[in-house]
């Protein structure tokens, strides 16, 4: 009995600093968070509780309804081209390549670099009088004038979201790359001799050996996309005309520039539906399978 | 690795020319695409507005006439070197923070095994998976009347939020690989806890350390939406905040400088990143992969 107290005595000292740091700046300001959203704080104010008033508000609000719009299809589009091209790049990599590392180590780059910085690279390749993309295309005779990238609506959210994609891909392909490394080459060799295609490998050898890390990377790929905010804020900050507001740049935008921190806070637990069900669906749509690990179904 | 050496075993099945089309060109396309960002800001940052902005005269792609004007610019007219100190700062004493509380709390949760702590492990990897932009508001109300707004003391104590879960999770992975019959034969010998950790638990972790340190280094350096938030006054920003919202004035853009800072900033973790490619790449795996 002493050991066992002594050793959650001990638990608890070690634990303390990471539990106060987390419950003072993580689990208090979710559980303020929700609260806010009820509630019509300004800055500078107490607030009073209004119940559900926020939501309604915004349910009528039809720049919110755009945001939620833009939000999915941000979300859609980007995870799914960053899951396409991210798994074809971890496919050539996991080929026998020369300057391996090398290769590896400059695919990474656009997840190293801060975000915002990359971003203003985008910025400047998207301008409407300099941008170089324009200025190609228009030598090679296939556009006649400059694409005003940024200030028409569907031409800004096509390019925040191909910049997104650009920044999503490393991580995509590093991660399903080290998964690739695991799977035993003795599975091909026997698909191989059974005269299995490289497309039918693919199919029935690589995508199910590589599922459970697929739900984890494209997990963490749809949290990351769906709560982005750098991106749009360097780029458009919601502009044109509201056309590329996430939820998270308007909730930025309501609560901090606008000093509506009730609003803003409802904005922010709107996303959090979303966001459950994304996890809920990756965890018990993909989740590991005991064949895949050698045991039975 | 030896499923990757095996696999070249069977590529000699495959030819030059097929190679060339099934492997060298779309990696080729692929690797323009992620590199040339990074490439036309380099270029930018050092070219002299004349050329800049007149593509008819110059090749944009090269630089006529290099200058190192735009640094000039950004060091003696703004306070870019400000916000590089309060960079580095905050980065380094956040990771610092983190570091210390994971260890502990890895240690705790994995080898104490208290009443509980397979909870608490559930919790850690729930808190990782908390979004900083749902956070930011309350956060904002907590720290202004903590007094913190403003300040670095603000970011210092915010980004182990995000640190911790993601340190604690991959440093639990690193204590499961290391046997237990150590610590045990430590324990006999009469060895404290406290002695285990930091004589035999630590010094056995050391890779998971350097990994979880860069990791929490770069996450910290690329902390945008906190930092916007927190701090109000020029000379207390951080390079990714101070960039985007001091070197626009109203609708004119100083190209030239705003590149001259994104290259700048940038070229740190990049550096930093370079020496730990491994590190970092096993960081990355390693989280995900548990």
């Amino acid at each position: 009995m002493r050991l066992l107290d002594e050793r959650n005595v001990m638990g608890a000292m070690f634990m303390l600093p990471a539990a106060a740091i987390l419950i003072l700046f993580l689990a208090y300001p979710l559980v303020l968070g929700l609260w806010l959203g009820f509630t019509d704080t300004k800055i500078g104010g107490a607030g009073r509780f209004v119940g559900l008033a926020n939501f309604v508000s915004l349910a009528k609000d039809s720049v919110f309804r755009l945001s939620v719009f833009n939000t999915v299809l941000y979300t859609v589009v980007a995870s799914v081209v960053k899951f396409g091209l991210g798994l074809y790049l971890a496919l050539l990599l996991n080929k026998s390549l020369p300057f391996k590392s090398l290769i590896r180590a400059a695919v990474l780059l656009p997840f190293v670099v801060p975000t915002v910085l990359s971003a203003i690279a985008f910025w400047w390749i998207y301008d409407s009088q300099f941008s170089i993309i324009s200025w190609v295309l228009i030598k090679l005779g296939w556009i006649d004038r400059y694409i005003d990238f940024l200030g028409d609506p569907w031409n800004a959210r096509w390019s925040v979201i191909v910049a997104n994609i650009w920044r999503g891909i490393p991580f995509v392909a590093i991660t399903l790359l080290a998964g690739l490394q695991t799977i035993s080459s003795s599975l091909y060799e026997a698909a191989t001799l059974d005269g299995a295609s490289a497309w039918r490998c693919f199919r029935h050898v690589t995508l199910p050996m590589l599922a459970p890390i697929i739900a984890v990377v494209m997990t963490f790929s749809v949290l990351l996309t769906f709560t982005d905010f750098q991106l749009i804020y360097t780029l458009t900050r919601g502009g044109p005309i509201n056309a590329t507001h996430l939820m998270a740049t308007l909730s930025f935008q309501r609560a901090i520039t606008g000093g509506e921190l009730g609003e803003g806070a409802a904005i922010a637990n709107a996303m959090i539906p979303f966001l459950v069900a994304a996890i809920l669906f990756s965890y018990f749509g993909l989740q590991r399978r005991r064949w895949q690990q050698g045991g039975r179904d | 690795m030896s499923s990757s050496k095996a696999l070249s075993g069977m590529a000699y099945l495959d030819r030059t020319p097929r190679r060339l089309v099934t492997l060298y060109l779309p990696l080729g396309l692929m690797l323009v695409f992620l590199l040339f960002p990074f490439y036309w800001m380099a270029v930018t940052a050092f070219k002299p507005d004349a050329e800049m902005y007149d593509y008819e005269k110059f090749n944009p792609f090269l630089i006529a006439h290099p200058t190192l004007e735009n640094f000039r610019k950004l060091f003696l007219e703004t306070d870019y070197p400000a916000w590089m100190t309060n960079t580095v700062i905050i980065a380094v004493t956040s990771t610092f923070i983190s570091l210390f509380s994971s260890v502990c709390a890895a240690y705790a949760i994995e080898r104490l095994r208290y009443t509980g702590s397979r909870y608490f492990g559930m919790a850690i990897f729930l808190a990782y998976l908390v979004p900083p932009s749902i956070l930011f508001i309350p956060l904002a109300t907590i720290v202004f009347r903590l007094g913190l707004f403003d300040g670095d003391l603000a970011l210092i104590m915010t980004y182990p939020t995000f640190l911790i879960p993601f340190c604690t999770w991959l440093l639990m992975g690193y204590f499961r690989t290391i046997p237990y019959e150590l610590e045990e034969c430590a324990l006999i010998d009469g060895a404290s806890r406290l002695q285990i950790l930091t004589r035999i638990t630590l010094p056995l972790a050391v890779p998971g350390l350097i990994s979880a340190g860069i990791f929490a280094f770069t996450l910290s350096w690329n902390e945008f939406i906190y930092a916007l938030t927190f701090i109000s006054s020029s000379e207390n920003k951080t390079i990714p905040v101070g960039a985007i919202t001091e070197l626009v004035n109203g609708d004119v853009y100083h190209w030239g400088a705003l590149m001259a800072a994104a290259l700048l900033g940038s070229v740190p973790v990049v550096i930093f990143y370079s020496f730990f490619v491994e590190h970092y790449v096993s960081a990355m795996t390693g989280a995900v992969k548990e």
